[in-house]
């Protein structure tokens, strides 16, 4: 052991720090933005070696004027590119009634993806009908995208009699086994090592399907995360990971989640696996990328690592008030623009669309949601929560229920006579 | 602070000012970080931004980056390196968003911070002070609802600390900050604000009208392991901690029944004594937590009584818990023991 010298420099502790806080003007020069149709795109039977540049660049097909270039341009046709327009228009305008019934005292609790359309409704459309999603809670686009009712989604988030979860999950917290749609948890990143146990379920009873799995780069310092990446890797599961780069973790800007030493799909490299760093709002990059990585899962070339570089719009949630935290700027001055904008000019530019019909759809896709809305008020709104039959609030603990809750379900039971509420008693 | 009969507070107080337990909780932190270079800051949203609830509000303009700061989302990184830093010498005082999300965390507090003094003889110790937001009654669902203090209070080697008034929160929060043990601070959010009766249809209170709010602005401490008499009576005894003390308290109240009201304030170390002359005194107990029943704190609570106060028991010990199934968003009230159910099990209790 070496003699420690006496007369060294203090060291010093590093703390990130965001470049922009309230009140600072935003500029994001530093922010590279590569030109679209830059990126070569690999076979996916290439050895993850070979294109590690990928995990530290931005894979982008839409370019400034609205055409779709390059080699990962995935030439959808224009039916396709409107569908996948209008599912985003459509999960806006969700968004934004859903925010409004929060903010009317009718939902505890609700959560945007405002400006990460692109992620969940392109990647879904990539992705086969059957094939697992386990989502977080910034993916309501898959469901839109999968055609779920969206009176089924209002009456989760009311909590009402018509909720399907029967009131037992917080609102925005969807689950639908039918739809491929993974039962949302509200502790960070456990999806992800489920994700990979589906698809090696999948791959070990020979299926054809794959999962899929979403979280934010705040939540990639989770050590589901890290169990995940190394279960996939050694077992090559057929999953595709996901990292929704918004930018900010609540009030926490990505550098605490380690964006200042190197990117999130460089993450991928360490475990010999395939990273790709993609432009998150342009749709057509997500939907190449989607697809390039489910043909590696379906040709048994294992996982792939999908950094979305994206920027949350809005606050994290109902509860969140964003310019405590960071400069009023930010949105706007984003590089990579708006997802539905920018899809939306590409139909213009290849003369399949037009600002005529988009206002029309944006006011149809309102009408839509209103008329849910409308539709499932009727079952109730969280109120109280006065519309499960109270003795519900014991069912699904366990597949058969054992004395102590039948023992537990019979004093509340007394306990609701006693205080004369109206709780309606199941059926 | 009037309706404490019996309060372990010492220091050197200073004036009084009104706050609520949020504040009161931010100005511990701030009063021992102001005594104490040791003291640092640590979580997920608590630098810049002051925490998700506001404890944190302050801190870091006050003490700077180094010593408060945001951390990656990582509970059992923040714990795991907060014993690296108690055995260096710091005393860590990490945040848990919520007490839901300290289950990633429970390696390192269980194995590694509750048994370091124990297998290192004291080479090593981990003096660090959790503090995390837990129980319900907030519309929370099963993920920001939980009352896991059972889990803790089952391991050997972590003290579990619970106030009820921002005047306690800032004393023991001091107190557990100075231990050279790990603690477990759990701060019951539904009383944040103010104090609350368990009747979800009436407004809560205000700390600012409530004794509990007069809280000195510099330092004292409320020893760990003292509980307080919130209200002294004849008829029985109940035992409890956080939210329910308001809940029993108020229903006691409305029901006109001379029961004595312990707060326990820290379960481990309990104050054995205090709860024993009590129930001695009564012959009767009740014991009230928001967690769920089955091998929750309450069946230690109640095996202790027994085992002490066995020849002084008029009835049998009674429990009033929450439900053994996940916290449900929706029906969260009829989960959450509220005066009726505690009426109910008075009515059971005092019957002969
Ligand atoms: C295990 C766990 N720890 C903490 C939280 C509290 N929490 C909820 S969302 C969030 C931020 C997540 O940020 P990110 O992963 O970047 O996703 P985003 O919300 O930006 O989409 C935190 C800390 C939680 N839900 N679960």
């Amino acid at each position: 052991m070496a003699d420690v010298p006496r007369n060294l420099p203090p060291l010093s502790l590093h703390v990130p720090e965001p470049k922009f806080r309230p009140g600072d003007a935003v500029d994001f020069a530093a922010v590279e933005v590569p030109p679209a149709g830059a990126q070569p795109r690999p076979d996916t039977a290439a050895d993850p070696a070979s294109f590690h540049d990928l995990s530290y660049t931005l894979i982008r097909v839409l370019d400034d004027e609205g055409q779709a270039v390059g080699p990962w341009n995935p030439r959808l046709d224009p039916d396709t590119l409107r569908t996948m327009l209008r599912d985003m228009a459509l999960v806006r305008a969700f968004d934004e009634r859903m925010f409004r019934a929060q903010r009317q005292g009718k939902t505890s609790f609700y959560m945007k993806c405002t400006g990460e359309e692109a992620v969940a409704i392109a990647a879904t459309h990539a992705l086969s009908r059957d094939d697992m999603c386990f989502p977080s809670y910034r993916q309501q686009g898959i469901l839109i995208a999968r055609n779920y009712s969206l009176v089924q989604m209002m009456n989760q988030i009311y909590s009402n009699s018509g909720d399907v979860l029967q009131g037992k999950q917080l609102p925005i917290m969807y689950s639908s086994r039918d739809d491929g749609f993974f039962s949302i948890s509200g502790n960070l990143t456990t999806q992800y090592p489920q994700a990979v146990g589906w698809a090696m379920a999948s791959a070990a009873k020979g299926d054809t399907r794959i999962a899929a799995t979403w979280c934010g780069e705040g939540s990639t310092a989770e050590g589901d995360f890290h169990s995940a990446m190394t279960f996939a890797t050694v077992y090559k599961a057929p999953v595709i990971f996901n990292v929704v780069n918004n930018q900010w973790a609540i009030s926490s800007f990505s550098g605490f989640a380690g964006a200042e030493a190197t990117t999130f799909a460089a993450r991928a490299i360490g475990y010999g696996m395939a990273g790709l760093r993609i432009d998150g709002n342009d749709a057509l990059a997500v939907y190449a990328a989607t697809q390039w990585a489910a043909e590696r899962a379906r040709t048994n070339q294992g996982p792939t690592l999908i950094e979305h570089f994206t920027y949350r719009a809005e606050g994290h949630s109902t509860s969140d008030d964003p310019t405590q935290y960071r400069s009023a700027g930010e949105p706007g001055a984003w590089p990579l623009g708006d997802p539905v904008a920018r899809l939306k000019a590409h139909l213009i530019a290849i003369g399949e669309w037009d600002e005529e019909r988009h206002a029309a759809q944006d006011r149809e896709v309102a009408e839509l949601v209103k008329a849910a809305q409308k539709e499932a008020e009727k079952n109730g709104i969280l109120g109280h929560g006065l519309h499960q039959p109270l003795d519900s609030l014991f069912d699904g603990v366990f597949e058969e229920m054992p004395w102590h809750l039948r023992e537990q379900r019979q004093q509340m039971l007394d306990e609701e006579e006693a205080s004369g509420r109206p709780w309606a008693r199941k059926a | 602070m009037s309706d404490v009969i019996e309060t372990a507070a010492t220091g050197e107080a200073g004036e009084t000012v009104r706050m609520n337990m949020i504040q009161s909780i931010n100005s511990a932190m701030a009063v021992m970080m102001e005594r104490d270079p040791n003291v640092i800051v640590m979580g997920e949203d608590v630098g810049y931004f002051g925490g998700v609830f506001r404890a944190t509000a302050g801190l870091q303009e006050k003490f700077g980056k180094t010593r408060v700061f945001d951390t990656p989302i990582t509970e059992c990184g923040i714990i795991g390196v907060a014993i690296g830093m108690g055995a260096y010498g710091l005393r860590p005082v990490p945040e848990i968003q919520f007490a839901d999300y300290i289950y990633p965390a429970l390696d390192q507090l269980v194995s590694e911070a509750a048994r370091l003094r124990y297998r290192s003889a004291g080479q090593f110790t981990a003096p660090l002070t959790v503090r995390s937001p837990f129980g319900g009654g907030i519309f929370g669902g099963q993920t920001h609802s939980q009352s896991p203090e059972g889990i803790f209070t089952h391991v050997s080697g972590v003290k579990t600390v619970i106030p009820s008034t921002p005047y306690d929160a800032k004393g023991l929060l001091i107190a557990s900050i100075e231990d050279n043990d790990p603690v477990i601070f759990f701060e019951p959010k539904r009383i944040y604000n103010g104090p609350f009766n368990g009747h979800w249809d009436r407004p809560a209170e205000n700390w600012s009208k409530h004794p509990g709010g007069a809280v000195p602005e510099g330092y004292y401490r409320i020893e760990l392991g003292k509980a307080a008499i919130v209200r002294p009576g004849n008829a029985l005894t109940i035992l409890a901690y956080g939210t329910m003390v308001h809940v029993a308290k108020a229903t006691v109240e409305e029901m006109g029944i001379d029961a004595e009201i312990i707060d326990l304030r820290t379960l481990v170390p309990l104050d054995i004594e205090t709860i024993e002359e009590s129930v001695k005194k009564t012959g009767r107990c009740m014991v009230v937590h928001e967690a769920t029943r089955t091998g929750g704190f309450g069946a230690e609570l109640s095996a202790l009584v027994q085992e002490r106060c066995f020849y002084h028991l008029e009835a049998p010990v009674e429990r009033v818990t929450g439900f053994d199934t996940p916290y449900p968003h929706s029906l969260e009230w009829a989960y959450f023991p509220g005066p009726v159910r505690i009426g109910q099990a008075l009515k059971k209790l005092l019957k002969d």
